[in-house]
C-alpha cells in the first residue's frame, strides 16, 4: 500500500520521538493510512503506539520526521487547528457540563447556530441510542453510556480523522465486544478514518482493516488482520497474535520457499522459510495449535514426531491437549471435539504432524 | 425449625421479637463503641472550645460588678425613676455602700467600672475616699453633694444606674462606636474614641485584600503543581510548604529586615539610585507591612486546596478540549477554570478566615495604620482589662464569619468545597 502514495489520507515519513534525548520510544516510523481506513496500532504497552497516536493528534511534538494530513505537513499545526476527533481511554467527557453540552462543544466553538447545533447534537446521540440522556451530566452516565457520548462528541464536528486511544479499556468484557462492533459499524456507516490503539489483539483483529503491530518503537508488521495471524513475518508478531507453538533449531538447508530445519533434540523437521538467515544460523519455528493433526495417516505430514500428553483440558467445542515434543514441555494442541476424532488420554504417548507450509521458520527468539 | 416468621398484617418477628427492635439492639452496641472512641475529642472539645466560646458570649453582655459589690444600692436604683435627683435615703444607701467597699478596698473597682461610661468617675470615686471620711451623720444628700457636687447632678446618677444592669448592651454598643447618653438614648461616642467601626472596617477589607493576593499569586503556582510531573510537582509542593517549617515570628521578623526603612530592599534602591538617600520609602508598619507578610504567610493555606482540587482534572480533559478546537486560552477559562472553582472556595474561605483573626503579624508589622480587630481585643484582654468589650468585640466578628460562611453556602454551595 505504501507504493499508493497519493492516496494516502495521514503519512508518518520517518518519525522519530525520544523524550529525554537518550533513548528512542518511536524508531524510524513510517507508516500511510488510507482515507476511510480503519487502521488499528497493536502492541504491549510501553511499545511506542499510543506516543504515535498522540504526536498525530498533536499533543507531542516529533523529535524528527514528517507527519502529514491530506498531504499537508501537519507537524507545527497545533491540536485545536487539526480538525480531529479524539476519543480518550477514560472518555475525558467534562464533568461540569451536560452530556448535550459536551457535544456542543466543539460546535459552539466552531461558531454554529443555535439551530444547527441542536440539530447536530441531536443526531450524534441518536446515532449511539443516547437520545434521551441529553441533559444528564457524565457522572450519572453508566461506563458504556460515557464510551458512547465520547465516540458521540468525536464525531459531532464531522472530522475526517478520528484517534481513539484504547476506548474501550475501562468496560468490562461483555460491553467491551458490544462497543466493538458499535464503533466498527459507526465507521462503516460514516466512512471516516479511524486511527486506533489497543493492545488487545481480538479486539484489533475485530474492527480493523489493517493492523500495525508495534514492538519497542518498531512496526513489526502491517497487514490485514488475516494475514497478521496467518503469516506473521517475525517471531513477535507470531508469539502476540493469537496463540503459538514454538520450536528452536538450526537452519540446515534451504530450498527456495522451503527449507530444513535440525531442531536441539535432533529431529529434522521441513518449514517455510519466512524469516530466516544462512544455513547454520538459528532459527524459531512457528506452528498454530489449530494446524496440528493428532495420530496423523501415514505420508499426509511431512513433519510426525513422538509426541507425551501431559494435560488435557475439555473445552466443550474443542480439547486442549498439552503435549510434550522435541524437548518442547508446552507445546499445544487443539482437538476438535468430533466423533470421528481420536481421544487422548493423559500420559499416553502418541504422533502428531503437521504441513511444512503451516510450520513458518522465522527469526531466532531465544 | 424456622424462627424467622412473617405475618402478614405485623412487623417481621425473630424469634418473636420485632426485627427493628433486634436491629437497634445489634446497632446500639457499636454506636457505644463509636460514642467512646470519639469521647476524649469530645470532652476536649467542649471543655477548650464550646465552653469558652460560651462564656465569652455570656460576658458580652454580663455586667456582674455593681451587683456584687453594691447589692444595696443597686436594688435602691432599680426603684429610682431617673427624672429628678435621688431622695435622701438612695443617697445614704449610696454612702454606705461606698463606704464600705473602701473598707473592703473593693472601691478601686467600682470606680473602674463607672469610669468605662462616664469618663472621670474614676476620680470622683477616689476623690470620696477622702472626703467621706467627714461624713458621720445625716443628712447624707448635702454633704455628699459638698464633697463633690457631680453628686448633686441627675447624669451621675443616671449613669450608675445604667452600669448597674446585670445585663447590659452596653459593651456591643461600645464595641460599635456607640453609647448611652445620660437620658439613656444610643448616640455616637465623642469623634475622639471613635475607633472599632474603623478597625472592623480594614479588618474586612484587609481580609479581602489577602485572599485576592493570594488567590492571584497562588492561582499559577497550584496550577503549576498540579499539572507537572510528580517529580518536579514534589519539590514544588516542598517550595510552598517550607515558610510551614519556619516560625511565624521568623518569617515576621524577616520581613522587618527586608522592608523597614534601612532595610535591604531600601539599601538596594537607594543603591541603585531608584531612590534618594532621603526618600527612603516606608513600606512596613503600616497596612502596606500588614499586607505584604499575611500575604506571605497564609499563601500555603491557598496554594494547597486549590492543589489539591486542581489535580483532579485530568490533563486528557484539557486534551479533549483542544482536539475539539478550543484553544488554550478558551481550554482554561471553559474547562479548566469551571472545575478548579471548589478549590478556589475552599482557600479563599480558609485565608479570610484565617487573616479576619490575625493578631500577631499586624501587631509586630502593622504600625498604627496597620492595626485591625484583633489586636484591639488583645489589647482589652491584656491590657485594659475590659474583658466584656473584648468579648462583645469578639462576638461581632464571630457573627461576621458565620454570616460570610452562610453566604457562601447559599451562592457558591458548601458542598462544593473540597478540601482534598
Amino acid at each position: 500500500m505504501a507504493e499508493n502514495k497519493n492516496d494516502a489520507y495521514v503519512r508518518f515519513a520517518n518519525v522519530q520521538k525520544s523524550y529525554d534525548g537518550e533513548i528512542l520510544v518511536v524508531k524510524n516510523f513510517n507508516l500511510d493510512v488510507q482515507s476511510g481506513e480503519f487502521l488499528t496500532m497493536l502492541g504491549p504497552s510501553g511499545s511506542g503506539k499510543t506516543t504515535c497516536l498522540m504526536m498525530l493528534a498533536g499533543f507531542e511534538t516529533a523529535t524528527s520526521g514528517e507527519i502529514s494530513l491530506d498531504g499537508e505537513p501537519i507537524n507545527n499545526v497545533p491540536p485545536w487547528k487539526r480538525e480531529i476527533g479524539m476519543v480518550f481511554q477514560n472518555y475525558a467527557l467534562f464533568p461540569h457540563l451536560s452530556v448535550f453540552e459536551n457535544l456542543a462543544y466543539p460546535l459552539i466553538v466552531r461558531k454554529m447556530s443555535k439551530s444547527e447545533i441542536d440539530q447536530r447534537v441531536k443526531k450524534a446521540l441518536d446515532m449511539v441510542q443516547l437520545g434521551a440522556f441529553g441533559g444528564r451530566r457524565p457522572g450519572q452516565l453508566s461506563g458504556g453510556q460515557q464510551q458512547r457520548v465520547a465516540v458521540a462528541r468525536a464525531l459531532v464536528f464531522e472530522p475526517k480523522l478520528v484517534l481513539m486511544d484504547e476506548p474501550l479499556g475501562a468496560l468490562d468484557k461483555q460491553l467491551r465486544e458490544q462497543m466493538q462492533y458499535e464503533i466498527k459499524h459507526i465507521h462503516e456507516n460514516l466512512g471516516v478514518t479511524v486511527v486506533y490503539v489497543t493492545h488487545d489483539q481480538s479486539e484489533a483483529l475485530t474492527m480493523s482493516n489493517r493492523v500495525c503491530v508495534f514492538d519497542d518503537g518498531v512496526v513489526q508488521q502491517l497487514a490485514a488482520p488475516a494475514e497478521l495471524y496467518e503469516k506473521p513475518v517475525n517471531s513477535f508478531v507470531a508469539q502476540f497474535i493469537g496463540e503459538n507453538n514454538t520450536l528452536h533449531g538450526d537452519i540446515v538447508s534451504v530450498d527456495g520457499e522451503n527449507c530444513d530445519v535440525k531442531l536441539d533434540t535432533g529431529e529434522v523437521m521441513q518449514a517455510l522459510a519466512v524469516n530466516i538467515g544462512d544455513v547454520g544460523s538459528k532459527t524459531t519455528l512457528s506452528l498454530r495449535p489449530e494446524r496440528v493433526t493428532v495420530d496423523p495417516e501415514a505420508g499426509s505430514c511431512p513433519n510426525v514426531v513422538k509426541a507425551e500428553v501431559r494435560e488435557l483440558i475439555y473445552l466443550g467445542d474443542h480439547i486442549r491437549a498439552r503435549l510434550a515434543l522435541c524437548g518442547q514441555e508446552e507445546f499445544i494442541v487443539k482437538v476438535p471435539n468430533s466423533s470421528t476424532h481420536s481421544h487422548l488420554v493423559e500420559g499416553e504417548t502418541t504422533t502428531v504432524g503437521w504441513q511444512s507450509s503451516d510450520c513458518r521458520a522465522l527469526d531466532h527468539q531465544p | 425449625m424456622s424462627t424467622l416468621a412473617e405475618t402478614s398484617s405485623g412487623p417481621i418477628l425473630i424469634n418473636g421479637v420485632p426485627l427493628k427492635e433486634q436491629l437497634s439492639k445489634a446497632e446500639h452496641k457499636k454506636k457505644m463503641t463509636a460514642f467512646f472512641l470519639v469521647a476524649p475529642l469530645l470532652i476536649f472539645i467542649v471543655l477548650t472550645f464550646i465552653i469558652p466560646i460560651g462564656n465569652m458570649l455570656y460576658r458580652s453582655v454580663d455586667n456582674p460588678r455593681m451587683v456584687t459589690l453594691m447589692p444595696a444600692l443597686v436594688e435602691s436604683l432599680n426603684e429610682w425613676d431617673g427624672q429628678a435627683l435621688p431622695p435622701e435615703a438612695l443617697f445614704q444607701t449610696a454612702f454606705e455602700e461606698i463606704q464600705r467597699n473602701i473598707e473592703n478596698g473593693d472601691i478601686g473597682k467600682v470606680a473602674t467600672h463607672v469610669n468605662y461610661s462616664l469618663a472621670g468617675a474614676r476620680s470622683l470615686f477616689l476623690k470620696s475616699k477622702r472626703k467621706f471620711k467627714k461624713i458621720t451623720a445625716p443628712p447624707y444628700r448635702e454633704q455628699m453633694i459638698k464633697a463633690d457636687k457631680r453628686w448633686g447632678q441627675i447624669k451621675t446618677w443616671q449613669i450608675v444606674k445604667s452600669v448597674s444592669d446585670p445585663i447590659t448592651s452596653a459593651y456591643f454598643l461600645n464595641a460599635i462606636d456607640k453609647t448611652y447618653d445620660a437620658a439613656g438614648n444610643v448616640v455616637n461616642q465623642p469623634e475622639s474614641r471613635q475607633i472599632y467601626v474603623t478597625l472592623f472596617i480594614r479588618t474586612l477589607w484587609v481580609s479581602t485584600l489577602v485572599t485576592l493576593l493570594t488567590l492571584i499569586i497562588g492561582y499559577p503556582i497550584a496550577y503549576l503543581i498540579s499539572t507537572t510531573p510528580p517529580r518536579i510537582s514534589n519539590l514544588l509542593i516542598i517550595m510552598v510548604l517550607l515558610p510551614f517549617w519556619t516560625s511565624l515570628l521568623v518569617r515576621t521578623t524577616s520581613w522587618i529586615v527586608l522592608l523597614q526603612t534601612q532595610g535591604v530592599l531600601n539599601d538596594i534602591m537607594v543603591w541603585i539610585g531608584i531612590v534618594s538617600e532621603d526618600g527612603r520609602i516606608q513600606m512596613i508598619y503600616n497596612l502596606n507591612g500588614t499586607l505584604v507578610a499575611m500575604t506571605q504567610i497564609l499563601l500555603p493555606f491557598m496554594v494547597l486546596p486549590m492543589y489539591s482540587v486542581m489535580k483532579t482534572i485530568p490533563l486528557s480533559q484539557l486534551r479533549a478540549s483542544q482536539s475539539l478546537g478550543a484553544n488554550p486560552v478558551r481550554t482554561f477559562f471553559k474547562i479548566f477554570w469551571p472545575q478548579s472553582i471548589p478549590g478556589i472556595g475552599a482557600g479563599g474561605l480558609l485565608v479570610f478566615v484565617l487573616s479576619v483573626g490575625y493578631y500577631i503579624t499586624p501587631a509586630l508589622v502593622g504600625g498604627a495604620s496597620g492595626q485591625m480587630i484583633s489586636n484591639q481585643i488583645a489589647f482589652h484582654m491584656r491590657s485594659s482589662l475590659n474583658w466584656g468589650l473584648a468579648a462583645a468585640l469578639g462576638t461581632i466578628m464571630l457573627c461576621g464569619v458565620l454570616i460570610l460562611y452562610w453566604l457562601y453556602d447559599r451562592i457558591v454551595g458548601i458542598d462544593n468545597m473540597k478540601l482534598g
